[in-house]
């Protein structure tokens, strides 16, 4: 069973059902929804048995399939997945299918089709399985800078009111920093033929090498330029609040919840063990950037007015906590960052989709148009309560495992940063807190109230209808509670961040052994 | 500190936790199927859970070491980071669980009546099993992460059962705010584990204490202090103690459970649960003693301003605590005292409370005394109890609270130094305030001449709301004589806390005793003199003293919390949001428009004139020229 | 040398053409400085030719001979075609290729 090429699966699938969604003749919506349905399913079962496939024990990189692409330059179709990778993967095969359900019923906007929507989703979900898989360091390039494609289609045609604006920002910015990134991957290549006398893009083989310091220096800057803007860290991070709050909600999960992992998996995965002592030299500086990150994203969080933005810029505080585990070079923090990488997916991914299905009801993205929600639905407030606390990291939910190991992991090596980034916690507490208080609770209001009935002599009144108040027009919320299909989007969701709140052992025991390996080619003490 | 793995039924104590949190989880998804069976089920899962927890008690008495271990399954472990979930089974965990599930099932009890008419009774229950959940999971866990999942959650439970009325702004603010003032002792504690993990490798109770004497002066005390910290957020001690008197928003039950019986013990648990830390650092212990000592007198000042009966409560209950922090502060000597007048506290408090709900259910949920008076009469079930809770509270003799209050001022004065001397002094001027305000409310509320709003009738409670005030007052009588005199808890908690050594008296028990109780009469006379003399004005007066009003500020916390940290915050997320908005992005977005506005600015030299293109080809040529020129030549 | 004089009239020759192509307007005179540069060209190449005793410069001079002539067929064709929706064969009304 471990000789069937799943990852190969895992890409083929979805990209030949992107292009079979996308033949398929004008006015056959529904074909395409469930076509696309049934391929991410696929891709979810595929995921799931290849898992089981995989040994926690064995080797570091499994799974494996290698063929030789442009053997000019020594370039291999080469995947292979570890414990980080193979968590990543699965966290990419629970979304799509759930954001395919989720956006079911979207409108298309104006001279669009929702087909065509699907058939860039599905592309998407196969550039980043490609992304993950990668384990040559060119074609990882290739699947980096494809996977931008579909997303600026799905911002760009897909997106709210400024989607050009939002589209074209997103796709600059991550170009720059890919353009970056290449010169970097191509000065690997240089370094690999003046040392290994034949130049490679294989990772394994990258890993060996012994870079001169003030090199390693230059081109860990360039891989981290682009995943600190993938990430994003922060002062790289402006086009995150742009490009979530005009996403469609189902970019927007992807977007923040698999595609900006990127960012933080390429820390891991290439400029660690790439670069071990330009790692160790910037990491006092990366950890700056990070712990910055968290208080002051959280902080600009608390400021916003629109929903998604909030939503955004909270994930961009959680990324600090991710880098923060990531370059404090210990097992616990470094696995609990992977696991926050997974964790995050599935909460904020939550918190878009419930907040996507609000302002479906109301029609606007602002916090101040909604009030008192909760009365008339309790189960899209509740599973908005859930996904914020598990946003804040509760006890309970998965997050808070993920948060607690990578603090608790940075403690022992950077008592400093790890102090300063525990404050978060509190700021967290009050984002979330006071956008379900103003949008859940307190006396109903905004734009999902009713019309209220006319009240008598308040029309044609004239100046009597000043003199004496009328008397207030009963007024009530009408809004619809969740429907059995988005109950059955949100589910999932719940139960996994409830279920891996408690026992998260099994991922853990997938993930470590993976960030012990990358560890260890840092040389870090532990 | 090797101990025997739970063995028969002390193996099943998981259930204590499960059986609440299966209660709230069914109410929760069974949606409005279970609206019929509810609330029996979740009074049912807590009074069971009180039932197992009285069984273990037996069968942990029957032990030797008087202390079980149940090892459930790996929570996480990574790296040197092992956390098992666990529960720790001793004297002190399962006095907390008696105590938590017995107040909670009467709580449950009541509440059935109490939330009769309440379109939400079914979700009030499940937030009930949820909150007897999580505390219980605090007091049982057996590592510093199992306390802290519990801390959290009961953190979450609180902020659903204040903002249970959230189409109400008050409470839905009131949670909030309770909520983040916790989360802000909760970075404490998360802190102090960071800290044990960092200097010790574990985080379990039996390796941390094991150890703690291997640490630094230094880290210890940083540690007591964080720990502090965290107590201090979760049992509403200065200065965190802003939330507890607007958490009064949420339904009455609530208040009691969150006051008597839960959440607020939380803090006095962590800081008897780490005596061993506290032990190694005298600093830490007398930051406790001085913080239980403040907040005894704020809560006590407070408490003689207001004039809504729950807030009364409240602050009651901020203060009582703080004599509790004073008690477990004084070290050993005060570990036993303290922890036995938060079970008599338990008792009473709770009997208060839901006396209050009673007195509100009759008065049409109004809670302005001064629109109270003569309920005696009407109310009578409610009025014994009350006044039995009441006697009890401010240390009538050879109630509860004349027994529990007494041993923590004989524990203070028997330090026999100008420390013991002043925290002594504060106790007892603290029983003197206490019997002001409990006084004052008392002839407030049920004697005096009516003053109730039009259209009211007060009407006794239904049974199902007075027989459990009725088991609370018997509690309030006898619990005091029992926990101190009849069955010694000292004894039972030996195995926690070590052998109790009669301390040599500095003054004699019986001269505090006395002391205290004219005190306590001297408050009751200024109460009367004060309040019960003359007629109460039914709008509170105006004009008052900068003392009074200080008070009626509740010593102006709030205003501090809010000039200080609230709107400079509002002002930095705001300066921060224009920053990043016009700084940062607009940065980026001045960058993109430089370099559109210089493409089109060079666009211009496209004239289009075939001349000029010729005319720069030409001048290209000869600047190649006299280059290759000037190469040549050079 | 006499090598001079004849570089020196291609030099010139070739001013004249790019003086020419600069300052006139029609297109045809245009087109004529062209081939007057680009003939200054050949005398050059011719010149050189001569002067080291080898054919390389007489072949290009012959190559360029028969570009320009393809040259003259297409620009022709292009000049009459503007002239035609124009009715003009001014150059500086032809500035299509402004931004």
């Amino acid at each position: 069973m471990s000789d069937f090429p799943w990852l190969v699966a895992m890409i083929a699938v979805p990209a030949v059902g992107a292009a079979v969604v996308a033949a398929l003749l004008k006015g056959r919506e529904l074909l395409a929804k469930q076509l696309a349905l049934a391929v991410s399913l696929v891709v979810l079962a595929l995921a799931v048995l290849a898992t089981v496939a995989f040994d926690r024990g064995g080797d570091r990189f499994q799974l494996t399939t290698s063929v030789s692409w442009i053997p000019d330059f020594g370039v291999d179709f080469a995947l292979g997945v570890d414990g980080i990778a193979l968590v990543m993967l699965l966290l990419i095969g629970v979304l799509v299918p759930l954001v395919v359900g989720a956006s079911w019923e979207d409108p298309a906007p104006e001279g669009r089709s929702m087909r065509v929507f699907f058939a860039w989703l599905l592309l998407l979900e196969a550039m980043m399985v490609g992304v993950f898989a990668a384990t040559d360091v060119f074609l990882f390039y290739v699947f980096f800078e494809a996977m931008l494609v579909p997303m600026y289609f799905l911002i760009g045609s897909f997106g709210g009111p400024r989607r050009q604006y939002a589209a074209v920002k997103f796709f600059l910015y991550s170009l720059v920093g890919g353009l970056v990134m290449l010169a970097a991957v191509i000065g690997l290549y240089v370094v690999s033929s003046s040392q290994l006398g034949e130049g490679t893009f294989a990772f394994d083989a990258l890993r060996q090498l012994e870079i001169d310091p003030g090199v390693q220096k230059l081109l860990f800057l360039g891989f981290f330029v682009a995943f600190a803007i993938k990430a994003p860290l922060v002062p790289f991070h402006t086009w995150l609040p742009d490009s979530g709050a005009e996403a469609p909600i189902g970019g927007a999960v992807l977007l923040v919840g698999v595609l900006d992992k990127v960012g933080t998996f390429g820390f891991l995965r290439y400029c660690l063990p790439l670069f071990p002592d330009a790692s160790r030299d910037f990491a006092p500086w990366i950890l700056g950037l990070a712990v910055a990150g968290i208080l002051y994203a959280a902080l600009l969080a608390m400021g916003q007015s629109d929903m998604k933005r909030l939503v955004s810029y909270t994930s961009i505080s959680h990324f600090g906590f991710i880098a923060l585990g990531i370059f404090a070079f210990t097992t616990e923090a470094g696995t609990g960052a992977v696991l926050y990488m997974v964790n995050h997916g599935l909460a904020t991914g939550l918190l878009f989709l419930v907040v996507g299905m609000l302002i479906a009801r109301g029609g606007s993205r602002q916090i101040g148009d909604y009030g008192g929600v909760a009365a008339q639905a309790p189960k899209l407030a509740g599973a908005f309560l859930v996904a914020g606390l598990a946003s804040l990291a509760l006890p309970g939910t998965n997050s808070f495992v993920s948060e607690f190991l990578v603090l608790i992991g940075s403690y022992p090596s950077r008592p400093v940063f790890t102090v300063v980034a525990t404050l978060g916690i509190i700021l967290a507490a009050l984002y979330i807190l006071l956008m379900y208080q103003r949008t859940m609770h307190g006396p109903p209001r905004g734009v999902l109230m009713a019309a209220p009935d006319e009240a008598p002599g308040a029309l044609g009144g004239g100046s009597t209808a000043v003199l004496t108040a009328p008397a207030p027009a009963p007024s009530r919320l009408r809004v619809a509670d969740l429907s059995g299909r988005e109950l059955v989007v949100v589910a999932p969701l719940v139960a996994l961040i409830i279920v891996l709140g408690v026992y998260p052992q099994p991922l853990l025991d997938l993930i470590e052994p993976a960030v012990t390996a990358t560890l260890s080619d840092l040389g870090a003490p532990r | 500190m090797e101990t025997m793995s739970a063995e028969g039924l002390l193996s099943w104590s998981w259930l204590l936790v499960a059986l609440p949190l299966a209660g709230a989880a069914v109410l929760l998804l069974g949606g409005r199927r279970t609206d019929r069976w509810g609330h029996l089920l979740g009074t049912a899962t807590v009074a069971a859970a009180f039932v197992l927890a009285v069984l273990c008690t037996v069968q942990l008495a029957g032990l030797d070491e008087r202390r079980a271990d149940v090892d459930l399954f790996t929570f996480i472990s990574s790296g040197d980071l092992d956390v098992r979930a666990g529960l720790l089974l001793d004297p002190l965990s399962l006095t907390f669980a008696l105590l938590i599930t017995g107040v909670g099932s009467l709580i449950h009890v009541y509440s059935i009546g109490y939330m009769a008419h309440d379109a939400g009774r079914r979700r009030f229950f499940a937030y009930l099993n949820l909150f007897v959940a999580a505390m219980l999971l605090l007091v049982l866990g057996n590592s510093f992460v199992a306390l802290y999942v519990g801390w959290e959650g009961v953190g979450l439970a609180s902020y659903l059962l204040i903002a249970f009325w959230y189409t109400r702004p008050a409470a839905a603010t009131a949670a909030k705010k309770a909520f983040i003032m916790n989360r802000v002792g909760d970075v404490g504690l998360a802190l102090a584990i960071f800290v044990m993990f960092a200097q010790l490798g574990t985080t379990s109770y039996a390796g941390v204490f094991a150890a703690v004497g291997t640490l630094a002066g230094g880290t210890v005390t940083a540690l007591g202090l964080l720990l502090l910290l965290g107590a201090c957020g979760k049992s509403g001690q200065f200065p965190l103690h802003a939330w507890l008197p607007d958490a009064m928003e949420g339904p009455t039950p609530v208040s009691a459970l969150i006051h008597a019986a839960t959440m607020v013990t939380a803090g006095v648990y962590l800081i008897a649960r780490s005596a061993p830390i506290y032990d190694e650092t005298p600093t830490a212990r007398a930051v406790v003693l001085a913080v239980g000592a403040v907040t005894l007198l704020i809560g006590a000042i407070a408490g003689c301003a207001f004039d809504d009966i729950k807030k009364v409560l409240a602050y009651s209950t901020v203060s009582q605590i703080g004599y509790m922090f004073l008690a477990v502060g004084l070290g050993p000597a005060g570990y036993v005292a303290g922890l036995a007048h938060l079970l008599a506290h338990g008792f009473f408090k709770a009997g208060l409370f839901l006396g209050a709900g009673s007195v509100m259910h009759a008065m049409d949920d109004s809670v302005d005394m001064r629109r109270f008076g003569g309920l005696w009469r009407r109310l009578p079930v409610t009025f014994v109890t009350f006044g039995l809770g009441y006697l009890a509270l401010i240390g009538f003799p050879f109630l509860s609270g004349y027994f529990t209050k007494d041993a923590i001022i004989e524990a203070a004065l028997d330090r026999d130094d100008a420390w013991g001397w002043v925290l002594g002094g504060v106790a007892v001027l603290g029983a003197g305030l206490t019997a002001f305000y409990m006084t004052r409310l008392m002839l407030m509320t049920f004697f005096g001449r009516p003053r109730w709003e039009d259209g009211v009738h007060p009407h006794e409670s239904p049974s199902v709301m007075t027989v459990p005030m009725v088991v609370l007052a018997v509690g309030s009588v006898g619990a005091g004589f029992l926990l101190v005199r009849a069955f010694p808890l000292a004894d039972w908690l030996e195995p926690v806390f070590g052998e109790e050594h009669e301390a040599e008296h500095v003054v004699a028990p019986l001269t505090v005793g006395l002391v205290v109780t004219g005190v306590m009469l001297l408050g009751v006379l200024a109460a009367w003199l004060f309040v019960g003399r003359r007629e109460v004005p039914v709008l509170a007066p105006v004009r008052v003293s900068p003392v009074t009003r200080a008070a009626r500020n509740a010593l102006y916390a709030d205003t501090v919390n809010e000039s200080l940290l609230m709107r400079p915050g509002q002002w930095l997320t705001r300066a921060l949001v224009w920053l990043d908005n016009r700084g940062v992005d607009g940065a980026v977005n001045g960058l993109a428009a430089t370099l559109g506005g210089s493409s089109s600015r060079l666009g211009r030299a496209q004239t289009g004139f075939v001349r000029t293109y010729a005319l720069g080809m030409l001048g290209g040529a000869v600047l190649v020229a006299g280059a290759l020129l000037a190469v040549t030549a050079g | 040398m006499t090598l001079n004089y004849y570089l020196v009239l291609a030099a010139l020759l070739f001013t004249i053409g790019a003086v020419g192509v600069l300052v006139r307007r029609n297109a045809i005179v245009v087109f004529m400085c062209i081939e007057l540069m680009l003939n200054a060209v050949n005398l050059t190449l011719i010149t050189f030719a001569r002067s080291t005793g080898t054919v390389d410069g007489q072949i290009i001079a012959l190559f360029v001979m028969v570009v320009a002539a393809a040259e003259v067929v297409i620009g022709l064709a292009i000049i009459m075609s503007i002239y035609r929706t124009r009715r003009s064969a001014s150059v500086d009304d032809a500035n299509l290729l402004k931004y």
